[in-house]
């Protein structure tokens, strides 16, 4: 049963350099510790070169020109650990967490899916790459084995079964301890001078039991090849979450565009790995300054704006809610710009921090005889766009509401459904069409199927936003005269109709009532025809529309 | 004729005479085509023929017999004064498209559309999406002379900030909502707005909708009150109101009082200023219809 061991060198710098692929090409130390006391805790390979260990102080490598020094960072180790889950679990469902840097996985039924073992190894290198992240990856028949020869080897090792100790013996005895606890026997084989794998396995095992007991024991099977133990699979979370630490404030949107695109990148590369999308993204900026917090929500989310204690005043937070599954970092990283363009954080940031709700992706297939429809990529962008231009309240569907009160709608975030075809209830007939889905509806099918019969023809009312106040003058209990100095109208009503009275809400603050009136008056291109209102509670006269 | 000589300047210089061409017209093509300036050239007679648009029901039925509907990838207009039922006409065929699970947009410029009236017409509002123009403040400058934005709330100053007109709004929504496709119907609703404003609107933007409307099943649909798009539009119609005191003349005897009277409808009477769709000369050509006031 081959077994795969994916192992990230220099786990605290990778994490780093996830989010900041520049640095790659650099030497990059990764320190601890609090301020006085900082010591190097992982370094990149260029870093080495240019003498810097783990170990040395802030002091010691200060003097190195050209080196990058960036602070540990717990969450992005996270978030690279998740990522290094995702990449496994992407192949294989029975994974184990070794380590917050290795992961072992089980190949057992795979080659019929993915090709023989030296190809799996290569993809799985290739998807952690992707993810961004170099790692190093072996194979070979027992967990453990795949294990040492991921630290031991770089790139991609594939150890056949039965040659285990014949691989394993070139590699250190370091090798085989893996943290600080086991240092004693790694100083006792130092004494021994035991220096490669295959030393350890070619001790006496009777004389090494009597010296270190069933360590000894344990770590020459190791050394061997030949332990066997059963893999305890994780569960990961579905977390889908990233962060960037910044060494200095942001003040631009520019940048926090470039950093907010690596970000979506990562993410949309980890949710691609375990084939979900996600329909909602949270981004929260912690900023540096306290300023007053914004909780809001975009796309006609619920939003709220909340002034909580001074802790968390420092951070701003945006939802970003899709109408459907997406997976499109380009499409997300422009939602985002349009988002924080028009509600800027306010405040220099320090901290990025994106997190994505996975939801399965979206299984669609529009048929051929439907009627065009905006694809929900493309419109979820115009739409952000068009509330840049118009604002974000005055775009979208809208919804009548259960009251006579003028102006009686809401807006309503625009999402149209994908076509079901739907059994129209005409109640003035009292009986059902089917509407034809198909657009090559033409002038030859029956009026009362289109429903363009012009006996249902509405007159349509135009309303002023806001009412034009006019001054009427009575006559016999009818408008008789109007002047409108806003549009340059004043003279005889020719026609009247009405009033007509309503009210309502009067059991509450925000009562109203109302007469109307059907006018006709005469203006330079004709008669018109106006909608004529008082207001019985303030007594004012206001000209509410046109009928058109 | 068959034995006219042909010159060939084959040889930088000099001059041959080649025998007589079976086919003058064909000869002298394929010669036009090999001149660099002019391989780019098609003949007028081969000129591709503009096909016929798809036409869809406009929701009034004489004006779907007048004009044969509203063609898709095309420009309509309806012109007319207030009160002359241009919007009925708009909610008319929203309606119609809306019932066909199209998805359309309103551009509203001057924030007039009634939602009660859409409704009482047959508007499905899950597939309208409306978009309400109004004075905004915007920064000025585009994105490419200002590349930094600031994060930081009320950077701009006053003077980076100007009031932006709605028509302004209006051109550039329907840019991006025609650039974003998938539209069954985007409508523009030039109704209130001023004269002098509409006419300002540059004949560029009309040209410039159209060649994105082209080609697509959408259809651009322009209400005003004068013609705008010119001849951007491949059908204009222009509505009026027909004999208006006659909608209530059964109840708008000077004796008879106010509250018994009714606002019954208007007579519309519409008729085709151009169309493109036909190659014969449009004009005179009329249809009346009545619009009916619902409760709403």
């Amino acid at each position: 049963m081959p077994f795969a061991c994916i192992f990230v060198p220099d786990f605290p710098v990778e994490a780093l350099l996830r989010a900041e692929r520049e640095l790659r090409s650099q030497s990059l130390a990764v320190i601890e510790g609090k301020a006085p006391l900082q010591k190097v805790l992982a370094v990149n390979e260029n870093a080495r070169r240019a003498g810097v260990y783990p170990g040395m102080t802030k002091l010691q490598i200060e003097a190195c020109t050209g080196l990058a020094l960036r602070a540990r960072s717990l969450q992005q180790e996270a978030a690279a650990h998740a990522a290094l889950l995702d990449c496994a679990q992407s192949f294989s469902p029975r994974v184990e967490a070794a380590g917050c840097d290795t992961i072992v996985l089980d190949l057992a039924g795979l080659e019929p899916l993915f090709g023989p073992l030296p190809k799996i190894a290569r993809a799985l290198a290739r998807r952690a790459s992707v993810l961004g992240l170099e790692t190093s990856v072996a194979v070979a028949a027992n967990p453990d084995t795949a294990a040492l020869a991921a630290r031991g080897f770089s790139g991609v090792t594939v150890i056949p079964e039965g040659k285990e100790a014949e691989q394993l013996g070139s590699l250190p005895v370091e090798v085989l301890f893996s943290n600080s606890d086991e240092m004693q026997l790694l100083e006792t084989f130092s004494r021994w001078g035991i220096r490669k794998l295959r030393d350890l396995a070619a001790l006496p095992d009777v004389a090494l039991s009597e010296r270190l007991g069933q360590a000894g024991i344990h770590l020459q099977a190791l050394a061997h090849g030949a332990t066997s133990r059963t893999l305890v699979p994780v569960e990961p979370l579905l977390v889908f979450e990233e962060v960037i630490e910044l060494e200095y404030p942001l003040v631009l949107l520019e940048p926090l565009a470039f950093l907010l695109g690596r970000l979506l990148e990562q993410l949309c590369a980890r949710l691609e790995a375990r084939a979900l999308a996600t329909q909602e993204l949270r981004l929260c900026l912690e900023l540096e300054n306290g300023w007053p917090t914004e909780d809001s929500s975009m796309n006609g989310g619920t939003g709220v704006l909340a002034r909580p204690g001074l802790a968390q005043a420092r951070r701003f937070q945006r939802t970003l809610r899709l109408p459907v599954p997406l997976l499109d970092s380009r499409t997300f990283l422009k939602l985002l710009q349009l988002d924080l363009k028009a509600h800027p954080p306010g405040a220099p940031i320090v901290k990025i921090q994106l997190a994505a709700e996975p939801v399965r992706p979206r299984a669609a297939q529009n048929g051929l005889f439907l009627p065009p429809s905006p694809e929900p990529e493309k419109l979820e962008l115009t739409l952000a766009r068009i509330a840049g231009i118009v604002g974000g309240d005055k775009v979208g569907s809208l919804e009548l509401l259960d009251t006579h009160r003028p102006e009686g709608f809401r807006m309503l975030r625009f999402a149209p459904e994908t076509f079901s075809p739907q059994r129209h209830i005409d109640t003035k007939k009292n009986n059902s069409t089917f509407l034809f889905p198909t657009s090559s509806l033409s002038t030859s099918v029956s009026p009362c199927l289109r429903g363009d019969n012009s006996d249902d023809l509405v007159t349509a009312l135009r309303i002023f936003r806001p009412p034009i106040g006019v001054v009427v003058t009575m006559r016999d209990g009818k408008p008789a005269c109007i002047t409108c100095p806003k549009k340059e109208m004043q003279g005889e009503i020719l026609w009247a109709a009405g009033p007509w009275r309503s009210s309502g809400d009067w059991w509450e603050q925000e009562g109203w009532a109302r007469d109307e009136w059907d006018i006709a008056v005469q203006a330079e291109t004709g008669i018109a025809l106006y909608r004529l209102v008082r207001d019985r509670l303030g007594g004012q006269w206001i000209l509410e529309g046109t009928y058109d | 004729m068959s034995s006219l000589p042909l010159i060939s300047t084959a040889a930088p210089g000099r001059f041959v005479a080649v025998a007589a061409a079976p086919a003058l017209p064909t000869l002298v093509f394929e010669r036009l085509a090999a001149m660099p300036k002019l391989a780019g050239v098609a003949p007028a007679s081969r000129l591709e023929v503009r096909p016929t648009p798809q036409m869809v029901p406009s929701g009034v039925r004489e004006i779907d017999a007048l004009t044969g509907g509203l063609p898709r990838g095309c420009l309509t207009e309806i012109c007319g004064p207030a009160s002359s039922g241009r919007t009925s006409v708009l909610l008319a065929a929203l309606a119609a498209a809306t019932q066909r699970q199209e998805v359309c947009a309103l551009v509203d410029i001057s924030d007039a559309f009634n939602p009660h009236s859409a409704a009482a017409a047959g508007v499905n509002f899950e597939r309208m999406l409306w978009v309400r123009c109004g004075m905004r403040l915007q920064k000025s400058g585009s994105p490419q002379r200002h590349p930094s934005t600031s994060l930081r709330a009320g950077s701009g100053t006053e003077k980076n900030e100007k009031i932006e007109k709605p028509v302004e709004q209006a051109l550039r929504v329907t840019d991006l909502l025609l650039q974003s496709g998938g539209f069954g119907l985007v409508m523009i609703d030039l109704g209130d707005t001023p004269l002098k404003m509409a006419r300002r609107i540059p004949l560029t933007s009309w040209f410039r909708f159209q060649r994105a409307v082209e080609h697509t099943p959408t259809v651009l649909f322009v209400i005003s009150q004068v013609p705008c798009a010119q001849t951007c539009a491949s059908l204009l119609l222009k509505v009026s109101g027909k004999k208006l005191s006659a909608v209530s003349s059964k109840l708008s005897a000077e004796t008879s009082p106010a509250h018994t009277q009714l606002l019954h409808g208007l007579q519309v009477q519409g008729e085709v200023l151009r169309s493109r769709l036909e190659r014969k000369p449009a004009g005179s050509v009329t249809a009346a219809f009545t619009t009916k006031v619902r409760a709403g």
